[in-house]
């Protein structure tokens, strides 16, 4: 008896006998953007309120007062290692940062119940679509693994406006492949009710985004 | 056409198994179905709100029609190199920690999930819904050993609980509604009580609080996977709730059941089937999540990864160039919400885990034509070509579906069998079979409808059918085959005189009004007259299958309308000619 490999890869080619080459696919669709920068800026603004989510527009000045306004003056919350600490409010008795090492095998790692503990958690992120409202993480030091961005129930997220692009190749053409990827559009929502779109089931139910220019 | 004659290895296709199967031939199955009156309310909600959303999103790109053409060119690349393809995707899975397996058939894949399962000794499993797991009814091969699997997409956590089958590709339970829901809640969740509405809100965090648990404990997780890129080895999931994130980070053994079908050649490819899957699908820009990981992270999550590759009929599928094309499915379900049969059966009317007009044409395909219930699947649609217009990968589902009526009439009549190659020259080896009613009745309409004078002949009848029909004027009632017809629906009394022999004595008095208005036709309108009366088809002699095929694909304007699904219908002020663009597509 063959191994399934085998047999699998012979019914294959059995079955793919007779067929010519088909032509190669032709990329016509749209591949770069010919919009001006702010009008990108504001089509991903326009599309994450749509999926309501709540966009901040911030510059590193104005940053560490918007996150403490959005975690609240009580607030136990995860950031990556990699993150600019300039970024972040300081801390104080009752709201605090805790630093997460980036590797679940690392001693200093919140375990899956210590997310599940904290009130929120911030991050950067790699690049932005705008015509989908699309942030991608990349699990790069900034963003963090992708544990911490997953269970905590706040997601607060920087989008560097240099990091935003219109389209879906343009954004693709600047992820790491290999890399573990989370494209996020909007908090997490279902429609599986009559079709119903109903925000917030199992991710992060409150998605804050803050467009740092 | 022997394939060893030209050195080839002869493998036979060999079909699939599991949930693929219907039990009840469609029409009865229908009937059964189309007695819920509350399912029937439930879906044509659920589809018209669905469809519209779709076609605004569609819409709003300057360059979906060149998005789908892409996408198909990359299909048809995918099946043309799928060996090469799949042992890349293979290489480099494996070459970043992960494990390929390789499975034949359903029970092949189960057994090696339930195997992997058992070497973690864990007994629990959470599950991203798949339509390749429910394809191979891995959930109660798992049971059957001991091994819990708990959904945990809120709708295949509402079939689950409710003891229910999916009835929809993207919404499982798309025929129940909030309040049926709500008391399948109230009645299995131990975590809830009287004060639960029925409001979706609450029911969405109802489960919510149901699972966190389960998130946080379990360390197995079974997922299927929407794309599997050759050149990287990357598996992708598009989702919405955040329960595929959950399922896909933070167990430590994630396993991956895949069709062989869904490898894309390169990471660029993405770029065009995330355009097109949640705009088709959901009727969304984009999905909330898509998780996209290849073979183990080191400290970022699951460190026991591995796939599995099934093949359960598809190479079947592949083995027919003529219907290879359901095998670009991206599992959207447009098709589905658009069709006016699912609309009117619902899903479970299709008796596969593939309903819709996309599961009218696999399901037959994965499980042979032979299969006598599957074989009435390609008959269940009205051949609008609805489903064709919406595709994202631009599946021609008619052409399909009249080809596979053919193949099923073919293999009643003993012109073909699923054990031989479909691509065998059925026509030369027809066996002796004694005709059926059908083949009588319909080589009489071609005696009578090829010959002008034989049709005039049988147009002296037509006062006998206005005798039949009676003062109500319809007919209620034909014997034999033709009863299949009346079973469902009257038909009008036929006309006192009919269009030929009115148009006989009138084209004169046409001639003349056209010849008042300017024109000049006279030559022309004889030529169309006598063209008919002759007819063409007097050298056809085999009936059914060459009429039904030649009728639907030919004639096509070629490279027509390339523009929005609806353009075809806007300049043709009948029904009539509407429907005759959307049946050509002009998309090709």
């Amino acid at each position: 008896m063959t191994d399934a490999k085998t047999e699998i890869l012979a019914r294959i080619r059995g079955a793919l006998h007779y067929t010519p080459a088909p032509a190669p696919a032709e990329r016509t669709y749209r591949r770069s953007s010919d919009r001006l920068r702010e009008e990108v800026v504001e089509m991903l603004e326009d599309r994450l309120v749509d999926y309501r989510a709540a966009v901040h527009r911030e510059t590193a000045e104005t940053l560490p007062a918007r996150i403490a306004d959005l975690l609240g003056v009580s607030a136990r919350y995860v950031v990556p290692a990699g993150l600019d600490r300039s970024w972040l409010p300081e801390d104080t008795a009752a709201r605090r940062a805790l630093v997460d090492p980036g590797d679940a095998r690392a001693a200093s790692a919140l375990g899956v119940r210590e997310l599940n503990a904290v009130d929120a958690v911030v991050t950067s992120s790699t690049v932005s679509c705008a015509e989908t409202g699309t942030i991608f993480l990349t699990g790069r030091p900034d963003e963090g693994r992708r544990a911490i961005s997953l269970v905590p129930d706040h997601h607060i997220c920087v989008v560097r406006l240099d990091s935003v692009v219109e389209l879906i190749p343009e954004a693709l053409a600047l992820v790491e492949p290999t890399a573990p990827v989370t494209m996020i559009s909007g908090p997490s929502a279902t429609s599986d009710i009559e079709l119903e779109r109903v925000e917030g089931v199992h991710g992060p139910r409150t998605l804050d985004v803050i467009l740092l220019g | 056409m022997s394939r060893t004659a030209l050195g080839m290895p002869a493998v036979r296709p060999v079909h699939g198994q599991g949930n693929l199967h219907a039990r009840t031939a469609f029409p009865a199955a229908a009937k059964a179905e189309m007695g819920n009156t509350q399912m029937r309310a439930n879906i044509r909600h659920a589809t018209h709100t669905i469809r519209g959303k779709r076609a605004a999103v569609a819409g709003e790109l300057p360059d979906w029609e060149e998005l789908r053409s892409a996408g198909s060119a990359i299909k048809e690349q995918v099946m043309a190199n799928l060996p090469e393809l799949l042992e890349e995707f293979e290489r480099n899975v494996t070459a970043r920690g992960g494990t390929v397996h390789w499975a034949r058939d359903a029970e092949e894949a189960n057994r090696i999930v339930t195997e992997l399962v058992q070497a973690t000794g864990s007994t629990d499993v959470i599950k991203i819904k798949s339509m390749a797991t429910q394809e191979i009814g891995l959930e109660e091969h798992l049971a059957g050993h001991g091994i819990t699997a708990t959904e945990t997409d809120l709708a295949e956590l509402i079939v689950q609980l409710g003891r229910d089958l999916p009835s929809h590709i993207l919404v499982p339970a798309i025929h129940k509604n909030r309040h049926e829901i709500r008391d399948i809640f109230l009645a299995e969740m131990a975590e809830t009580d009287e004060t639960l509405t029925s409001e979706p809100r609450d029911l969405a965090e109802a489960a919510r609080t149901h699972l966190r648990e389960k998130f946080l404990s379990t360390s197995v997780a079974v997922s299927g996977a929407n794309f599997g890129v050759a050149e990287t080895g990357t598996l992708t999931v598009v989702e919405s709730e955040g329960n595929g994130r959950m399922c896909l980070t933070l167990p430590e053994t994630l396993i991956t059941v895949m069709g062989i079908e869904k490898i894309v050649p390169t990471f660029q490819d993405l770029e065009v089937f995330l355009q097109l899957l949640p705009r088709s699908s959901t009727g969304e820009r984009m999905n909330p999540y898509t998780s996209m990981w290849t073979g183990v992270t080191p400290g970022d999550g699951p460190h026991n990864v591995h796939v599995v590759l099934l093949d359960n009929g598809r190479t079947a599928v592949l083995d027919d160039p003529a219907g290879r094309s359901a095998l670009h499915c991206i599992r959207c379900s447009a098709c589905l919400n658009v069709c006016p049969v699912y609309e009117q059966a619902g899903g479970h009317a299709y008796g596969s885990t593939y309903p819709g007009p996309i599961g009218a044409i696999l399901s037959p395909q994965l499980t042979g034509i032979t299969s006598e219930q599957n074989a009435s699947l390609p008959y269940a649609s009205s051949l609008c070509g609805a489903c064709y217009d919406v595709c994202p990968v631009k599946i021609n589902i008619p052409e399909i579906l009249v080809h596979l009526r053919d193949e099923d009439v073919r293999t009643r009549h003993g012109e073909r069998s699923d054990d031989g190659a479909a691509a065998a020259p059925a026509r030369t080896r027809r066996l002796p079979q004694a005709p059926s009613e059908m083949d009588l009745m319909m080589k009489g309409a071609s005696f009578v409808m090829s010959s002008g004078r034989r049709m005039a002949l049988a147009e002296k009848a037509l006062p006998l059918g206005r005798a039949v029909a009676g003062r109500d004027r319809a007919i209620s009632w034909l014997p034999g085959a033709a009863g299949g017809w009346t079973d469902e629906r009257d038909i009008p009394a036929p006309p006192k005189e009919s269009f030929r022999n009115w148009w006989a004595q009138h084209a004169d008095e046409t001639a003349q009004r056209v010849a008042a208005d300017g024109g000049s036709t006279g030559g022309a309108t004889d030529g169309t007259t006598d063209g008919t009366t002759d007819g063409t088809t007097d050298g056809t002699t085999d009936g059914v299958s060459d009429r039904t095929s030649g009728g639907t694909s030919g004639g096509a304007p070629s490279g027509a309308s390339h523009g929005a699904p609806h353009e075809g219908a806007a300049g043709a002020p009948q029904g009539g000619a509407r429907d005759d663009t959307q049946h050509d597509g002009g998309e090709r």
